[in-house]
């Protein structure tokens, strides 16, 4: 308020001082600001810049000089490689999984009522509230007795397990917002249970399940602490091999490799933006 | 225009011995009990053919509990429900030869006007062409024909009212439900859009049925209303019947405008009884100068109405209201109030109508 008042003041009045509140606000936006550039902007910027940097003395802005070597070094790596590979074939199969155990249950939460739904509404809950590694190393045992430890399998139950809770809470919201009376009017129109769900409350849904999706995606592919317990040595991904990496490499492969493990999140983030603010959730269509 | 003929063809009707007291739709001991309440309670209902009836009632009375019903969304605990000889009570609501309009209109956001009134069709598995040329005859019927390709978040209330019409009127239904199709329109929309579906509803002779508690929606379009209360009908007449000769005090009450007071008349005076009185406001007649029958009232408040004034009055033996046209009346004025015709109730039934002495 205050700065639009004295924005649209005549330019005459400009010389005059700034009232407390005006400097007040004006402090808080440029602190904002600073933090951001120097928590979040900087060192991606500072990522962006080392990865393409051939060596860099301390004092000097930029680098002395610039080369391509180290995205050489990473993508003719071979482990690198298979750690790209491994990521990109976790993540879909994950989200996938996770749609289909989890979907399910979402819209049994959302329509039915059944006993203990709250209970384990909220129990899905606490498996997020624990510290992850404690969960992991009681996994593990349990692993070794089922002989799951260094297995896909193993990798892919405990990625799913880490997207449970946005595949089944987020969903769960979609469904039980799709007006009851816009699937009774597909049933009156001649349409049985299943066209019902396959016209109306899942397409209705669908701008939940893409976030829910998204999340399991980036989850999944963040996921670092289990799948080094449950797959290191045999199967690296690219968060578990950042950790080999960044203690054997030159921080510039480190770097490039950040850059490599950011790209899929950033396009996927892009993309289900586009989807859901461009979707009919924004259209403020009001059904009562 | 192909909307007169059937969509399927229905198995040669079995008709039962009632089938034609309501050719069109006929319910016979209906009964719903809800959270532990009985909701409705063994109501019988024979709509004819092509007629269109408007289930009238307070709220809570069951309207829409009945509606449900009749569609297919609510199973009765007894009762039938029969559409032109057909039993229907025991098949879901995708399998009734109704169709319905919902009251916030319920119409896909994710779909276009075209899809959402093409989808029926769609599951009836006719050709794209066909379906085509069926959308937009209906979309000219209810003139929308240029919104074709709108989502229905972008065209206003009205209009969703006429789609959600469209894509019920699309299926060729025997049979057209209709729960408060015209409550979310402002008041001029709404005297509009009703026309609007009595014209079509004729035009097609469409066996309807209309839940309502606007009286006056029901009085202007109905070829017969079903006043309900608790789940029972309390009349079932024209609309004018049910205006001149209300067969209960609720329904007197509930229709129209009526003074209640307890007592009878003699000679154009009430004097003390047990009965009810209801007397119709615009049977309470003012005169300027002293008339035969009429007795002397002071005007307490005078309410302009429009085209009328709803006039309180105060005379010795009851207070009363009147509708007068014409000449201003002030508080305080004098007049002479005639009885011309009063309904008389005993335990809530009518028992006589009498005129005054003229
Ligand atoms: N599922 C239910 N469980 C318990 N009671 C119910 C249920 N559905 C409806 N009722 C009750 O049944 C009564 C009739 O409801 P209904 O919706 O048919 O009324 P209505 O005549 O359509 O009223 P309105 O004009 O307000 O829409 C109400 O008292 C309502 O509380
Ligand atoms: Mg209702």
């Amino acid at each position: 308020m205050v700065t639009t008042t004295s924005r649209t003041r005549p330019a005459a009045g400009a010389g005059r001082p700034l009232s407390p509140g005006s400097i007040v606000q004006s402090a808080l936006v440029a602190l904002f600001v600073v933090f951001m550039v120097v928590f979040i902007l900087g060192p991606l910027l500072w990522l962006g810049v080392r990865a393409f940097a051939g060596t860099w003395t301390f004092p000097n802005l930029l680098p002395d000089d610039w080369t391509l070597r180290w995205w050489q070094v990473v993508i003719s790596d071979h482990a690198l490689g298979v750690a790209v590979q491994n990521s990109l074939f976790f993540a879909p199969l994950t989200v996938l999984v996770s749609a289909i155990i989890c979907l399910p249950a979402a819209y049994a939460f959302a329509r039915f009522d059944f006993p203990g739904r709250r209970f384990f509404l909220i129990s899905l809950f606490a498996t997020n509230a624990f510290p992850k590694m404690g969960l992991f190393v009681t996994l593990a045992a349990l692993f070794y007795a089922l002989n799951l430890m260094n297995s896909v399998l193993g990798i892919l139950v405990v990625h799913v397990l880490g997207t449970v809770v946005f595949m089944t809470w987020i969903p769960a919201a979609a469904f039980s917002a799709v007006p009851r009376n816009l699937e009774e009017a597909a049933r009156d129109a001649g349409a049985s249970k299943l066209r019902v769900f396959a016209s109306v409350t899942l397409p209705m849904a669908l701008p939940g399940i893409i976030v829910a999706a998204v999340m399991s995606f980036l989850a999944s592919f963040d996921e670092a602490q289990g799948t080094y317990l449950v797959g290191a040595p045999d199967f690296m991904t690219m968060p578990t091999q950042m950790y080999s990496l960044v203690l054997n490499y030159p921080t510039q492969v480190a770097a490039v490799f950040s850059i490599l493990l950011a790209i899929p999140s950033v396009a996927l983030m892009l993309a289900a933006h586009k989807h859901i603010l461009g979707g009919q959730l924004a259209e403020g269509f009001q059904i009562k | 225009m192909t909307i007169h003929e059937p969509l399927t063809e229905q198995p040669a009707s079995t008709t039962g011995p009632g089938a034609e007291a309501g050719g069109g739709l006929n319910i016979r001991g209906l009964h719903k009990i809800l959270g532990g309440r009985t909701i409705i309670d063994n109501l019988d209902l024979a709509v004819n053919e092509g007629e269109l009836v408007s289930l009238l009632g307070p709220s809570g009375c069951g309207k829409t509990t009945t509606l449900r019903m009749i569609a297919g969304f609510l199973e009765p605990d007894s009762g039938s429900i029969e559409v032109e000889g057909q039993e229907v009570s025991h098949l879901g609501a995708e399998n009734r030869p109704s169709a319905m309009v919902f009251q916030n209109y319920a119409l896909w956001p994710h779909m276009t006007v075209a899809r959402n009134i093409g989808f029926p069709l769609k599951l009836r598995k006719m050709s794209k062409v066909e379906i085509k040329d069926r959308v937009e005859a209906v979309l000219e019927l209810v003139s929308l024909l240029h919104h074709k390709d709108s989502k229905p978040a972008r065209i206003s209330g009205g209009e969703q009212q006429r789609v959600a019409l469209a894509r019920a009127l699309v299926q060729e239904p025997k049979l057209l439900l209709l729960d408060e199709p015209l409550s979310n329109l402002d008041a001029k929309l709404r005297v509009k859009v009703r026309e609007d579906i009595r014209k079509i509803q004729q035009e097609l002779g469409i066996t309807t049925v209309i839940v309502t508690h606007d009286q006056e929606e029901a009085m202007s379009m109905s070829d017969r209303i079903a006043v309900m209360n608790a789940g029972r009908i309390e009349q079932y007449s024209t609309p004018a019947a049910l205006y001149a000769r209300p067969e209960t005090e609720f329904v007197a009450t509930f229709i129209g405008s009526m003074n209640r007071v307890e007592g009878s008349l003699n000679n154009g005076l009430i004097t003390a009884g047990p009965d009810i009185l209801g007397i119709r406001p615009e049977d309470v007649i003012l005169h300027d100068v002293p008339f035969d029958g009429a007795i002397p009232a002071t005007v307490e408040r005078v309410v302009p109405r429009g085209h009328f004034q709803e006039v309180y009055l105060h005379r010795p033996d009851a207070r009363l209201r009147s509708f007068v046209t014409g000449e201003f009346m002030e508080p305080g004025q004098q007049t002479f109030a005639e009885i011309r015709k009063a309904m008389t109730f005993r335990d809530g039934r009518l028992v006589a109508e009498a005129g005054a002495a003229r």
